[in-house]
C-alpha cells in the first residue's frame, strides 16, 4: 500500500513586493516517512518554497497542503496547533543565545504542555542522549563546536516528537565526518520514530545518504519529482549539471 | 590648406597604446587596456574635434591586445563620432582581438531598463506614502500587538519564562542605577549653582529651594532617567531583537508556535514599567540632593533650611506627574527599540544602523512626550 502524502503542494508561485517572481509553479508531494529532499541551486526558490510550507509566507498563489490541513485557510490558532506537529532546523540553527541546550530543547515542552518539571528535564536528557549530546546541555550556544550546534537544533527540532521534521540546509558548514554523523541522526529518526523529513541541502553526498525522493526546483518551477535513481538518469539540464560533480573526468 | 591637411600624420600615445592618425584613418598599435582607454578615447575625440571629418576607419591589425575596457571605449568613441555626423568603421584586427570585439561589444551586453526617473513630487509623495505604510502603521500595530499581549500575559503565569522578569529588571534597571544618579546629582547641582548668583542678587537666596524642587521632581528627574534608559536599553532592546532577527531566532519562535512579541518583548516592557518609577525617583533625590549641596556650599542653606522649605513646598502632584511620564517613558523606549529591532534586515549591518535609528527615535519621542505631559500636568 502506497504510504500517504503529508504535503502537498500544488502550483504554488510567489511574488516579492518587488513583483519580482520567486516562484512560478512548484508542485510535488512528500510522502509519510520518507526524506524528500529539495533541491535547486542557489536563487532557485528552495529557502521560498520552505517558508511557505512553514506558514512563514502566506500563500499567494497555487495550494499547500501540510498534515491534511489546507495553509491558506487556517487561522492563527489552527497554524499554531499545526506548528506543535513540525520540528524546524534552521540553517544557523536558531538557538537562543540566552539559554542553555537543556533550556531551549526544554522552551517548546514547556510553553505547550503542562509536563511536571523532572519530567521535561528527563525527555531534555533523552533527546540530547538522542543526538549524543547529553554531556553539554548546560553550555550555553555560544559555548558549542559547529556540529554540536546542529545537534542540539536538531534535539530541540524534534523536542515535541513531531510527525514531520523540516530541514533547511543542515549540513551547511559542516567538515564531510560531521555531515555524515548528521546524516545517520536524521535517517535514525527517520527509522526509529518514523518521522518525515522535508530537506533543503546542497551535499551531494549527503543527498545520496538520505534522500528517499528528490524535488528539483529551477528558476522558480519544480522541473523533477523522483526518486535519485531517477534523478541521476534524468536529462533535465539543471538536474545533470548539478550531479556532474559526481561524474569523474 | 585643405591639401596641406590631407597629408597630414599624427601620432597619439597613450601609454602602451600608439595611435597613428592620416586622413580619415587611424591605425591602432600597442595594448589597448583599461590603462590606455581613458586617455585614449579623450585624445582621439579631442584630435577629431579640430581634424573635422566625414568618416574614420579605425583599423586594429597592429593592435596586440585588447581587453574588456579597451573594447568599451573603442565602440564610445565610434558612438560619439557618429552622433557627430562622421560614419565610423573598426577593421582588421587578430582572430583574438575580433572574439574580443565579439565579446564585450556594448550592443551584445545585456542592457539594462532604463528606468522612469519619477519628478520631485512623485518621488516626494513615494516618500510620504512608504514612512506612513512602514513606520507609521506598522508602529501602531506592534504598540497594539504589545498591548495586547501584556494584558493577556499577566493571566498567564504558566508559560512565563522564569527568572526573565528579574534578568530584565537588572539589565534595564539595576545597571543603570549609577548612571541616572550621578548625571542627576551634577545636574541639580549645576541649576542651584547657577541661578545662586541671580537670586542672591535679589536677596531671594530661599527659591533656590523652590527652583530645583519643583525643576527636578517635574522636569528634570523624570527626563533624565528617561533618556539614559532609552539610550541604554532602547539600543540593547533593538540590537537584541535585530540579531534574533538575522539568526532566524524569530522564526524559530514562530514555528514553535511561539509569539516573538510575547516572548522576547513582554518581559522587558514588565521590567521596565516596573524599575522606570523606581529610576525617577532616585533621579529625583540625586537631582535635589545636587542642589542641596550646592546651595549649603554657596547660599549658605543648610540642609535643614532646605528641608523645611522642600517639604512645604513638595506636593502629590510632583510626583504623580513623575510616576505617570516613568510609565510613558518606558512604553515608548520598549516599543520603539523593539519596533526597529523587528524592522531590521541585511545583517550586521542593518542591526547596527536600526540601533541607532532606535536610540535617536526613543529619545525624540521621550522629549515630545516629556512637552505634551508637561502641557497636561502645568
Amino acid at each position: 500500500m502506497e504510504a500517504e502524502n503529508v504535503i502537498e503542494v500544488r502550483r504554488l508561485g510567489a511574488i516579492l513586493d518587488n513583483d519580482d517572481v520567486v516562484l512560478s509553479d512548484v508542485s510535488f508531494t512528500a510522502r509519510k516517512g520518507e526524506v524528500t529532499v529539495i533541491l535547486g541551486i542557489s536563487g532557485a526558490g528552495k529557502t521560498t518554497v520552505l517558508r511557505h510550507l512553514l506558514g512563514l509566507y502566506p500563500v499567494q498563489q497555487g495550494f499547500v497542503s501540510v498534515l491534511g490541513r489546507n495553509l491558506a485557510e487556517l487561522n492563527e490558532d489552527e497554524q499554531i496547533d499545526l506548528y506543535l506537529q513540525m520540528g524546524v532546523f534552521f540553517q544557523e540553527c536558531a538557538l537562543m543565545n540566552s539559554l542553555t541546550v537543556e533550556e531551549n530543547v526544554a522552551l517548546p515542552l514547556e510553553q505547550h504542555t503542562d509536563l511536571p518539571k523532572p519530567l521535561i528535564r528527563d525527555i531534555v536528557k533523552m533527546k540530547l542522549g538522542l543526538v549524543n549530546l547529553d554531556h553539554a546541555g548546560h553550555l550555553y550556544p555560544s559555548q558549542l563546536s559547529g556540529g554540536m550546534m546542529k545537534r542540539a537544533a536538531l534535539a530541540r527540532a524534534i523536542a515535541m516528537d513531531p510527525p514531520i521534521l523540516f530541514c533547511d540546509e543542515p549540513g551547511s558548514g559542516l567538515d564531510p565526518v560531521s555531515l555524515k554523523a548528521l546524516d545517520q541522526l536524521i535517517l535514525n529518526l527517520k527509522n526509529q520514530l518514523g518521522i518525515t523529513v522535508i530537506m533543503i541541502t546542497h551535499e551531494v553526498l549527503s543527498i545520496m545518504r538520505v534522500a528517499d525522493k528528490i524535488v528539483f526546483i529551477d528558476k522558480g518551477l519544480s522541473v523533477f519529482e523522483g526518486s535519485i535513481k531517477e534523478a541521476l538518469q534524468s536529462e533535465v539540464p539543471a538536474i545533470k549539471d548539478f550531479f556532474s560533480v559526481l561524474v569523474k573526468d | 590648406m585643405s591639401d596641406n591637411r590631407q597629408h597630414k600624420r599624427s601620432l597619439l600615445q597613450a601609454g602602451k597604446l600608439s595611435c597613428g592618425l592620416s586622413d580619415g584613418r587611424a591605425d591602432l598599435s600597442g595594448r589597448l587596456t583599461i590603462a590606455e582607454a581613458g586617455v585614449f578615447s579623450t585624445s582621439l575625440m579631442r584630435h577629431l574635434a579640430v581634424q573635422k571629418q566625414a568618416q574614420l576607419e579605425i583599423n586594429l591589425d597592429a593592435l596586440d591586445y585588447i581587453d574588456s575596457a579597451g573594447v568599451i571605449a573603442l565602440f564610445h568613441v565610434s558612438k560619439q563620432l557618429q552622433h557627430t555626423g562622421v560614419r565610423v568603421a573598426i577593421t582588421g584586427g587578430s582572430d583574438s582581438i575580433m572574439k574580443k570585439l565579439e565579446l564585450f561589444r556594448p550592443d551584445t551586453l545585456p542592457q539594462a531598463d532604463t528606468p522612469i526617473t519619477p519628478g520631485f513630487y512623485d518621488r516626494l509623495g513615494g516618500k510620504v506614502r512608504n514612512f506612513i505604510k512602514e513606520y507609521v502603521f506598522e508602529y501602531v500595530i506592534l504598540a497594539a500587538n504589545i498591548f495586547y499581549w501584556s494584558v493577556s500575559d499577566v493571566f498567564k503565569k504558566k508559560t512565563r519564562r522564569e527568572g526573565e522578569f528579574l534578568n530584565q529588571t537588572i539589565h534595564i534597571g539595576v545597571n543603570a542605577v549609577l548612571i541616572i544618579v550621578f548625571l542627576s546629582f551634577i545636574i541639580g547641582f549645576v541649576m542651584a549653582l547657577q541661578s545662586a548668583d541671580h537670586l542672591r542678587a535679589f536677596g531671594a537666596n530661599l527659591f533656590v529651594v523652590d527652583l530645583v524642587m519643583i525643576a527636578v521632581t517635574s522636569q528634570l528627574g523624570p527626563l533624565i532617567a528617561g533618556i539614559m534608559v532609552a539610550g541604554r536599553s532602547g539600543a540593547a532592546i533593538a540590537a537584541e531583537i535585530g540579531t534574533m532577527k538575522v539568526t532566524s531566532e524569530l522564526d524559530a519562535l514562530k514555528t514553535m508556535g511561539l509569539d516573538p512579541v510575547r516572548f522576547v518583548v513582554i518581559p522587558k516592557l514588565y521590567a521596565c514599567l516596573f524599575t522606570m518609577p523606581v529610576l525617577v525617583l532616585m533621579s529625583d533625590v540625586a537631582g535635589v540632593l545636587g542642589g542641596a549641596f550646592a546651595s549649603y556650599q554657596y547660599l549658605g542653606i543648610t540642609p535643614e533650611v532646605f528641608l523645611n522649605r522642600a517639604e512645604e513646598i513638595m506636593t502629590n502632584k510632583n510626583l504623580i506627574t513623575g510616576f505617570v511620564k516613568s510609565q510613558v517613558y518606558a512604553s515608548i523606549i520598549v516599543l520603539t527599540g523593539s519596533f526597529f529591532g523587528f524592522k531590521v534586515i541585511r545583517g550586521a549591518e542593518g542591526v547596527g544602523k536600526m540601533t541607532t535609528t532606535a536610540v535617536v527615535v526613543a529619545i525624540t519621542l521621550v522629549m515630545l512626550a516629556d512637552s505634551i505631559l508637561m502641557v497636561i500636568f502645568y
